[in-house]
C-alpha cells in the first residue's frame, strides 16, 4: 500500500503467503521474459530499420538447434509451473481432521452461515485465528461462488451438491467476502464480512451470540417432524435401513455395487430416494424434493454426520 | 464508386442492392460482412463504454443494476459471436482465402451467401432481444440462473447464437473444401501462406466445436420451454454438465478468435521487413497444434466450480501444454525481423502491437493456467484483463493490421498514412491504459460482473476508464479515415506494399473471376529474399507464357 492505492493485496491465510510465492515467481518470469523480447524486437526495429547501415549479411530464416531449444526451455518452464500449482491446489481436497466446521448457503443475495455451536450469521462470518476452517457450501437458488481474497480461496456454491472449502486464518481482521459467480441482479451487493479473531475473543464473541441450536440438533428435530424416524427409527416395524454410522461406510446397493455414503449420496437418497437403493430393501421410501429447502437438507445431512462417532475427511468429497 | 477507373474490376459489376446481396462473389460477400460485423462492433463497444463510466464510481449512479448486466452481457454476446467469431475469416478471410490461392471463388459461392443471410437471420433474434428488454446472463448462459432464475429475453437471445453458429458451419466448410480442391497449380500445403494455414486450422475447430454448442443452447431451451431436466437438479440434472458442454465448445472458440489474427500478423511482419517468416514449418504446425489441443482444456474454466480436483490437475497439464505452440509462434515472429529492412506503415505498426499485446495476455494465461493462483484468480478482472489482452489487444489488433495492409487490394485506394499511424498508436496507448489496470484490480480481488464496487478499487477503475476514452479514439479514427478513403483516397498500385503472396499479383481491386490468367506457384511463401523478384512479381503472364 502506498499513497493510498492498493497494489498488493492483504496476505490473511495460511495459504496466501503460498499462492502468492508462485504468483510473485510468475510475474517476475513474466517480466523478465516480456522485457527480454521487448528488447529484442525493438532492437531489431532500431537496427534493421529500411536505410540502416546494419551488418546484414548470414541471414537465416530457420534454425532447428534454436527452434527445438526454445520450445524444450518453454516445455520445461510450463511444467515447472504447472507441478507448483498443482501441488498447492490438491491440499484443497485434505483439511486437516481436526478443523472447525461452519456451514454456509448462498442464496439470491445472501450468505447464510451456521457455526458449529448453531449461532446464525447473515453476511458475517467470523472465524477464529490459527485454526483450521472447513466451510461445507450449499445454494438455494443458483450457481454463488465463496470468495475472501485475503485468504486466496474461492470455492463455488452449486445447486444439488454439498462443496467444500478451507483454511486457516492468521491474521486477526475484517476481510471482504465477494460472490464471485456471477448470480443474477444484486451479484454485487452479495457479501458481506469474514472477521478473524485472536481462539479467546472468538469464543467470547460465541458465548455473547448466546447458545444456538446446533446444525445437527436441528437435523434431528427435523427428522422426526419430517416423519423420517418413523422408517429408519431403531423400533419401527417398517423395513427401512438404519442410519447409525451411516456417514462414510460403504454401502451395498441391489445392482450389485457398493458406494460409500458421502454426502453425495445422503443428498440423492432424501431428494431422489429410488436413484441408488440398498441391497435387500424394498424402494419404498418417498421422496422429498420440494417439501425441504436447501437450508433444511443441511440440518438433515448434519444429523446423519453426527450418527458416525468420527466423520472421516476423505468422505467429504 | 462505380466510375471509369472501376470498370472491369469486382466493384464495377453493378451497385444497386440487387447486385450486393444477391452476389455470390466472395469479395463482395466479404463487404457484406464486413458492414455488418462494423456495425455489431460499434454497438458492442457502445456498451462498454457505459460499463465503463458506470465503473469510474464506486456505487451505481448512472444504470441500475439490472440495466448493468445486461450490458456486460450484451457486450460478450455480441462481442463473441457477432463480432470476434467472424470478424477475420467471414471479412478478409473471405475476401483472400481465393486470392490467396489463385481460385477463382470459394468452393461453394451460394453457401458463401446463404452463410451471411443466416447470419443476419440469427443477429435479428439478438437485436430483438436487445431491443425487447435484454439478456442478463452473461455471454456463458450458465444454469440454472440461465433457466429457471433469469428474467430476461434468455431464449430469443440464445436462439440468434444457435443460428449464427450454422452461418460459422457454413463458412468453416466451404474453406475446408476451397483449401482442399482450389489450390493453383504448384501451390503446395508448404507453401502456402500461413493466413490460410490459420483459416484452415479454425474451420476445422468451426466445423467441430460449433454444433456441440448448437446442441447446448437447444438443451437450455428445452429446460426452460418444456421443464425437461438437463442442467436443473430439482429434475435430476447437473448445473455442472452445461458448463462442461458450454466450454468444450467456447474454449476451442477462443482459437477460433485468434488464429485468424496470428495469420494475419505472419503475412504482414514478413512483408515490412523484407524477410521470409522465421520457421515456417512450426509456425504453420503450431497452428494445427493450437487447434487439436484446443479441445481439450475447457475443464480449465471450472477449477473452482466443483469439478473434481483431479480433473483440475489434468486440465491444468493441458493447459500448459496449449501454451507451447503460442510462445513458438511468439519467437517466430521476433526472429523475422533479424537482419530485415524493417519500414512502419500503418499494418506494421499494428502487427508490432498485436506482438506486444499477445505476448502480455499469454503471458497472463500463464497464472490463469496455474492452479492454485487461478483459484483465486479466477473470475476475478485478472481473468477480464487476459483474456481482453488476447480478444481485443490481439484479434482486433490483428484485425486492424489486416484491413489496412488489404485495404488497397479491396478497395483500389490508399488512406491517409498519418491518420492509420495515429490511430495505431492511439488504440496501444489506450488499450493498455485500459486493460493492464484490471490486471491489479483482478490481483486485488475484485471480482467481474460488478455493478458496485468497495471504494477501494476505484484510483484503478478511474484509469481504466480513462483509457477507454483513448481506445474509442482509437477505433473511431479508422471509421472516418477509411470511409474517406473508400470515395476520396489515391488510387492504389497493384502491390503498394510490394509484397509476395498470389493476391498482389492481380489488379487492385481484382477483376470479377480475381485472375485474368491462372497462375502457377513455383516458390515458397514469403519469398522476400530471392533475387530477381521485382521482375517477376508484377507479370502473371509470363507464368502462362512458361507453361
Amino acid at each position: 500500500m502506498s499513497f493510498g492505492i492498493p497494489f498488493f493485496p492483504q496476505e490473511a491465510s495460511s495459504e496466501a503467503g503460498q499462492v502468492d510465492a508462485l504468483f510473485y515467481t510468475l510475474l517476475a518470469f513474466s517480466v523478465v521474459l516480456g522485457l527480454a523480447l521487448t528488447g529484442l524486437v525493438v532492437g531489431y526495429a532500431v537496427k534493421y530499420r529500411v536505410g540502416s547501415k546494419a551488418d546484414r549479411t548470414g541471414k537465416r530464416s530457420r534454425s532447428l538447434p534454436l527452434e527445438m531449444s526454445w520450445t524444450i526451455a518453454s516445455l520445461v518452464i510450463a511444467f515447472i509451473f504447472f507441478g507448483w500449482g498443482a501441488t498447492l491446489f490438491v491440499r484443497r481436497d485434505h483439511p486437516p481432521a481436526d478443523a472447525l466446521e461452519i456451514s454456509g448457503l448462498g442464496k439470491q443475495w445472501m450468505w447464510e452461515f451456521r457455526q458449529p455451536g448453531g449461532q446464525r450469521e447473515i453476511n458475517e462470518l467470523h472465524v477464529p485465528v490459527g485454526k483450521a476452517v472447513v466451510v461445507s457450501l450449499a445454494a438455494q437458488d443458483v450457481i454463488h461462488s465463496f470468495y475472501v481474497p485475503a485468504f486466496r480461496i474461492k470455492q463455488d456454491a452449486v445447486p444439488g451438491r454439498t462443496t467444500h472449502i478451507w483454511f486457516i486464518a492468521t491474521e486477526p481482521g475484517r476481510y471482504h467476502l465477494f460472490c464471485a459467480q456471477y448470480c443474477g441482479t444484486q451479484h454485487s451487493e452479495m457479501g458481506g464480512w469474514v472477521t478473524a479473531m485472536a481462539p479467546e475473543q472468538y469464543a467470547a464473541w460465541l458465548n455473547s451470540q448466546g447458545e444456538g441450536e446446533t446444525l445437527a440438533a436441528s437435523g434431528e428435530k427435523l427428522f422426526r417432524a419430517l416423519g423420517c424416524s418413523g422408517c429408519h427409527g431403531a423400533s419401527s416395524k417398517v423395513r427401512a435401513p438404519s442410519l447409525d454410522g451411516i456417514f462414510g461406510r460403504p454401502v451395498a446397493l441391489d445392482n450389485q455395487q457398493t458406494v460409500i455414503a458421502d454426502e453425495r449420496y445422503l443428498r440423492d437418497s432424501i431428494l431422489n430416494p429410488k436413484k441408488e437403493i440398498a441391497a435387500g430393501y424394498e424402494p419404498i421410501m418417498p421422496s422429498f424434493d420440494g417439501l425441504i429447502d436447501e437450508g433444511e437438507l443441511q440440518m438433515l445431512l448434519a444429523y446423519l454426520k453426527s450418527l458416525s462417532p468420527q466423520p472421516t475427511a476423505g468422505a467429504r468429497s | 464508386m462505380t466510375n471509369a477507373a472501376m470498370q472491369g474490376t469486382y466493384l464495377g459489376e453493378g451497385s444497386g442492392p440487387r447486385a450486393w446481396l444477391l452476389t455470390t462473389d466472395h469479395k463482395r460477400v466479404a463487404w457484406l460482412y464486413l458492414v455488418s460485423l462494423t456495425a455489431f462492433f460499434f454497438l458492442g463497444g457502445a456498451m462498454a463504454v457505459l460499463m465503463r463510466i458506470e465503473l469510474a464510481t464506486p456505487a451505481g449512479d448512472l444504470v441500475s443494476d439490472d440495466v448493468y448486466n445486461r450490458l456486460f452481457s450484451l457486450h460478450g454476446i455480441i462481442m463473441v459471436w457477432f463480432f470476434l467469431v467472424p470478424s477475420i475469416p467471414a471479412t478478409l478471410g473471405n475476401f483472400l482465402l481465393p486470392l490467396m490461392i489463385g481460385a477463382r471463388d470459394l468452393a461453394f459461392p451460394r453457401l458463401n451467401l446463404a452463410s451471411w443471410y443466416v447470419f443476419i437471420f440469427g443477429s435479428l433474434f439478438a437485436l430483438f432481444s436487445v431491443v425487447a428488454g435484454g439478456v442478463d446472463t452473461g455471454w456463458t448462459f450458465y444454469t440454472p440462473l440461465s433457466t429457471l432464475y433469469a428474467n430476461g429475453w434468455v431464449s430469443t437471445a440464445a436462439f440468434g447464437v444457435f443460428i449464427v453458429g450454422f452461418s460459422t458451419i457454413m463458412t468453416g466448410i466451404n474453406f475446408i473444401v476451397t483449401v482442399h480442391t482450389l489450390r493453383a497449380p504448384g501451390l503446395t500445403w508448404f507453401r502456402l501462406p500461413i493466413f490460410v494455414w490459420t483459416l484452415y486450422a479454425t474451420s476445422l475447430v468451426m466445423v467441430l466445436a460449433t454444433p456441440v454448442l448448437a446442441a447446448s443452447l437447444i438443451l437450455i431451451v428445452l429446460e426452460r420451454v418444456f421443464g425437461i431436466g438437463i442442467f436443473n437438479p430439482d429434475l435430476g440434472g447437473d448445473p455442472l454438465l452445461f458448463q462442461h458442454l458450454f466450454w468444450f465448445y467456447s474454449h476451442p472458440a477462443v482459437y477460433i478468435m485468434i488464429l485468424p489474427g496470428m495469420g494475419v500478423v505472419s503475412e504482414v511482419l514478413p512483408c515490412f521487413s523484407r524477410r521470409p517468416l522465421f520457421g515456417y514449418k512450426a509456425v504453420a504446425m503450431s497452428s494445427m497444434a493450437i487447434a487439436v489441443f484446443g479441445f481439450l482444456v475447457w475443464g480449465h474454466h471450472m477449477f473452482v466450480s466443483g469439478q473434481s480436483a483431479y480433473a483440475g490437475v489434468v486440465f491444468s497439464f493441458l493447459s500448459f501444454c496449449v501454451a507451447i505452440p503460442s510462445a513458438i509462434k511468439v519467437f517466430n515472429w521476433s526472429l523475422t525481423l533479424r537482419k530485415g529492412e524493417i519500414s512502419f506503415e500503418t499494418p506494421m505498426l499494428y502487427a508490432l502491437f498485436f506482438l506486444a499485446l499477445f505476448t502480455f495476455g499469454g503471458l497472463a494465461g500463464l497464472f490463469l493456467a496455474s492452479l492454485a493462483v487461478d483459484v483465486h484468480v479466477h473470475d476475478t478482472y485478472f481473468v477480464v484483463a487476459h483474456f481482453h489482452y488476447i480478444m481485443v489487444g490481439g484479434m482486433v489488433t490483428a484485425y486492424m493490421a489486416g484491413l489496412h495492409f488489404w485495404w488497397p487490394k479491396m478497395t483500389g485506394r490508399m488512406y491517409s498514412e498519418t491518420a492509420g499511424r495515429i490511430a495505431a498508436t492511439a488504440t496501444f496507448v489506450g488499450f493498455n491504459l485500459t486493460f493492464f489496470p484490471q490486471f491489479v484490480l483482478g490481483f486485488d480481488g475484485m471480482p467481474r460482473r460488478y455493478h458496485t464496487y468497495p471504494p477501494e478499487f476505484q484510483f484503478w477503475n478511474v484509469l481504466s476508464s480513462a483509457g477507454a476514452v483513448v481506445l474509442a479514439i482509437g477505433y473511431l479514427m479508422p471509421l472516418f479515415y477509411l470511409g474517406w478513403s473508400l470515395f476520396r483516397g489515391a488510387r492504389a498500385t497493384d502491390n503498394p506494399w510490394d509484397a509476395t503472396g498470389l493476391e498482389w499479383q492481380t489488379s487492385s481491386p481484382p477483376p470479377p473471376h480475381n485472375f485474368e490468367t491462372m497462375p502457377v506457384v513455383t516458390r515458397p511463401a514469403y519469398a522476400y529474399d530471392m533475387k530477381g523478384l521485382e521482375h517477376e512479381r508484377f507479370s502473371p503472364h509470363r507464368e502462362e507464357a512458361a507453361r
